[in-house]
């Protein structure tokens, strides 16, 4: 007797959207062990994340401040995710647009705030563009592997990120430490209700609202469809594939790029090491989770952001290590490509040894 | 304009207080007038403030350096009848998302905030602005407010020390410092650590390598073999894994751990550390904050307070050396000795400190040179 796995020949629709949320269902369910060797009850534990995630004005206004560079980054990613292109450098595509931003908030000496926030805003966009623009470029001319280069090149952007703080832009009156100077009030987006929550979750919503309408009711959200199921026919279709290769992983860049802005212009107010604790790689998860889908990628990073925010009251409460929100995160991943297998095909015990 | 009503409102209530009570006040003052003898067990009991305290840390307790130093002391303090159990969190990424964690340990009830890492100075005192009763004390950086306190140790003094044993421990002359972050704070100690190894070895080079990195063990490994490859036989480090430690120990050269005692890591190559003992000092400001005493400072203890200390010598230290650095380590004690007293020259044999004099505790908080002896430079 034996296992074997074969392709099915039509996936299960129900199943295939039902994926997500099976696989955090599991993840859940398998965490719960580890809960239970820590000596945690898994439903009190879970209880407890939800409530600090969601359950005052503070907790929530942190979830959704955790949620906004998630949404972009995501929908960056996504977009991508579209057209069957990789784009893995998502958090360097953040730190160029944090830097973009920097840029003009410490040395363009504007002083109208409106004008101020839209120029850092266009630097970021541009920044974390032209980052993604290189792989395009190469993906586009010579058919190089966009994985290896976005993947590498956010090592390169942390980097350059470090040179900047450590060096011309260090703040003079920092006693030598890593750190730009603060913005001044003309570069930071307002705060509401009392809270850190920033403008920038306003912005993050209207940009998955024009992502999703970009991709369902223009010709070019058609065409990066077709090109992405099929680009054969999508060039035989008369379709430049190349230009859109480019193109799309320039977009990409550039939304992620955003993400870099909303952190330095609405929360952290300066450049320092650090200032994307793995958002862009998060990004590739969520962007899975939500099926690519703009809408998707809002739902999934709260979502995560209540996770994220609420995984803090594992340690406060219970003193479990900061690894299991890691662990639980990495579950989720595991499941969801689990589940991907299963979609595709289907596994059944076989008696006897069959013809091999 | 609120938080001026407010004052003027409690000015008001308080008022009656001091016009009603003036013997009791003056009673008060006199039992207070003595602050230096330690006050009887039991009186401390009755009057003491409840201590819930909190504490953010940037690596996991078990990281057997900097977390693990901080997270003895917070055990240590914890003796205290008043303290009672305290939180921590590990692993809090530095900036603004430390905010966050920072608020959420007040929310669950602490009255007195540790935050253990330079990163954290803004979101502390941004946290520290909304919540006034609660006393914060943030370490290695350099801003203060009201509630705000900060504090940090002269490792430069046992990091001096620690630079004899290994001047004299070298068979080649070549040193190597496996160093995080080229910030004034490591710089001085490579500086320090420097004329410790000159002052008895005049010709031996320190090499540095910086891996921008508190914590990452591979990193730590990499950059010690590197300078175990370029002849290196004692190595040092301003890291916070014992990863240099161990490639010491696999490569029989001799090492200068740092934190904590790490000699269990490298028992063959070990030699001595310099080391934090933040017990004492977090004692002493839990018992302040508990009997009413504190206030916001900055502190900046050395050998003298203990906060700061060298671990144990290795056997392997001859005991004519053993002798000179317990000699060091008194005159550094009594104050005799500073280990960066002029004349102190820079790389390029500028002479910064003039001959008789110390520098100044800002010259020492923003050094950004290297001194003669060390070999390679600071990121500018």
């Amino acid at each position: 007797m034996k296992l074997v796995a074969e392709k099915r020949q039509t996936s299960s629709k129900l199943f295939r959207f039902s994926a997500p949320l099976i696989s955090i269902l599991v993840a859940l369910f398998v965490a719960g062990f580890l809960l239970l060797a820590a000596g945690v009850s898994p439903l009190q534990a879970y209880l407890e994340i939800i409530k600090e995630a969601l359950g005052s004005t503070y907790g929530l206004s942190e979830t959704l401040v955790k949620t906004t560079p998630l949404i972009f980054a995501s929908l960056g990613v996504s977009l991508a995710f579209r057209m069957q292109i990789w784009n893995i450098g998502a958090e360097g595509q953040i730190y160029m647009g944090a830097c973009g931003a920097t840029a003009v908030a410490l040395f363009s000496g504007l002083e109208n705030h409106v004008m101020m926030i839209t120029a850092m805003f266009l630097a970021a966009f541009l920044c974390g563009g032209a980052w993604a623009g290189v792989a395009g470029i190469l993906r586009a001319r010579w058919r190089v592997n966009e994985v290896i280069v976005t993947l590498l090149m956010n090592y390169i952007a942390i980097l350059a990120v470090d040179y900047l703080i450590y060096g011309p832009w260090k703040d003079p009156k920092g006693f030598n430490f890593p750190l730009t100077a603060q913005f001044s009030d003309a570069a930071r987006l307002t705060e509401y209700f009392n809270t850190r929550l920033h403008s920038g979750f306003f912005l993050a919503l209207v940009c998955a609202l024009v992502l999703y309408l970009f991709m369902e009711r223009t010709v070019w959200g058609y065409e990066i469809k077709v090109i992405g199921s099929n680009p054969k026919a999508a060039q035989y279709a008369g379709m430049r594939t190349g230009l859109a290769i480019f193109a799309v992983l320039f977009l990409s860049g550039a939304i992620a790029g955003i993400a870099g802005f909303s952190e330095v212009a609405g929360l952290q107010h300066r450049l320092q090491h650090g200032i994307s604790p793995g958002y862009g790689y998060t990004a590739i998860i969520i962007a899975w989770l939500a099926k690519r889908s703009a809408l998707g990628v809002v739902i999934v990073s709260f979502l995560m952001g209540v996770l994220l925010v609420g995984g803090d009251s594992l340690q406060l409460s219970w003193q479990l290590p900061v690894a299991f929100v890691y662990a639980f995160q990495g579950l989720i991943l595991f499941f969801l490509l689990a589940s991907e297998f299963f979609i595709q095909n289907r596994v059944r015990l076989v008696r006897g040894t069959s013809h091999d | 304009m609120k938080r001026l009503v407010w004052l003027a409102l409690s000015l008001v209530l308080a008022l009656p207080l001091f016009l009603s009570l003036p013997g009791c006040s003056q009673q008060e003052e006199k039992t207070e007038a003595p602050p230096t003898q330690p006050k009887p067990e039991v009186s401390a009991k009755a009057s003491a403030k409840e201590i819930q305290a909190g504490f953010i840390y940037v690596g996991p307790v078990g990281d057997a350096g900097w977390t693990y130093a901080h997270d003895q002391g917070r055990q240590e303090m914890e003796k205290l009848d008043y303290v009672k159990p305290s939180t921590f969190i590990e692993s809090v990424p530095e900036g603004a998302e430390s905010a966050r964690v920072i608020s959420g340990l007040v929310r669950k009830g602490s009255n007195l905030v540790f935050t253990t890492s330079f990163g954290y100075m803004d979101a502390t005192l941004e946290v520290a602005e909304s919540f006034k009763d609660v006393v914060f004390m943030h370490c290695s950086g350099y801003k203060s407010s009201e509630n705000v306190g900060n504090y940090f140790g002269r490792m430069y003094e046992p990091r001096y020390l620690s630079g004899i044993v290994a001047g004299s421990m070298t068979q080649k002359g070549v040193i190597g410092y496996v160093a995080a972050f080229p910030i004034p704070e490591v710089i001085r100690g490579i500086n320090a650590f420097t004329l410790g190894v000159r002052s008895v070895n005049p010709k031996t080079e320190v090499r540095v390598v910086w891996t921008q990195t508190w914590f990452d063990p591979g990193i730590e490994r990499d950059a010690a073999d590197s300078l175990l490859d370029v002849g290196a036989d004692v190595l040092a480090m301003h890291q916070d894994a014992p990863a240099t430690l161990q490639a010491a120990e696999a490569r029989g050269a001799y090492v200068i751990g740092y934190n904590s005692d790490m000699r269990s890591f490298a028992p063959n190559a070990f030699l001595t550390a310099p080391v934090w003992n933040w017990g004492t000092l977090y004692t002493q400001i839990a018992e302040q904050v508990s009997n009413g005493t504190w206030k916001s400072e900055s502190i900046w203890y050395g050998m003298q307070q203990e906060l700061v200390q060298l671990a144990p010598l290795s056997a392997k230290v001859p005991a004519d050396v053993q002798a000179l650095v317990a000699d060091k380590t008194a005159a550094i004690k009594a104050g005799t000795l500073h280990p960066f007293a002029g004349p102190l020259k820079d790389q390029a044999g500028t002479i910064k400190v003039a001959a008789g004099s110390v520098p100044s505790d800002g010259d020492l908080l923003g050094m950004n040179y290297f001194v003669e002896g060390v070999q390679g430079t600071i990121p500018q």
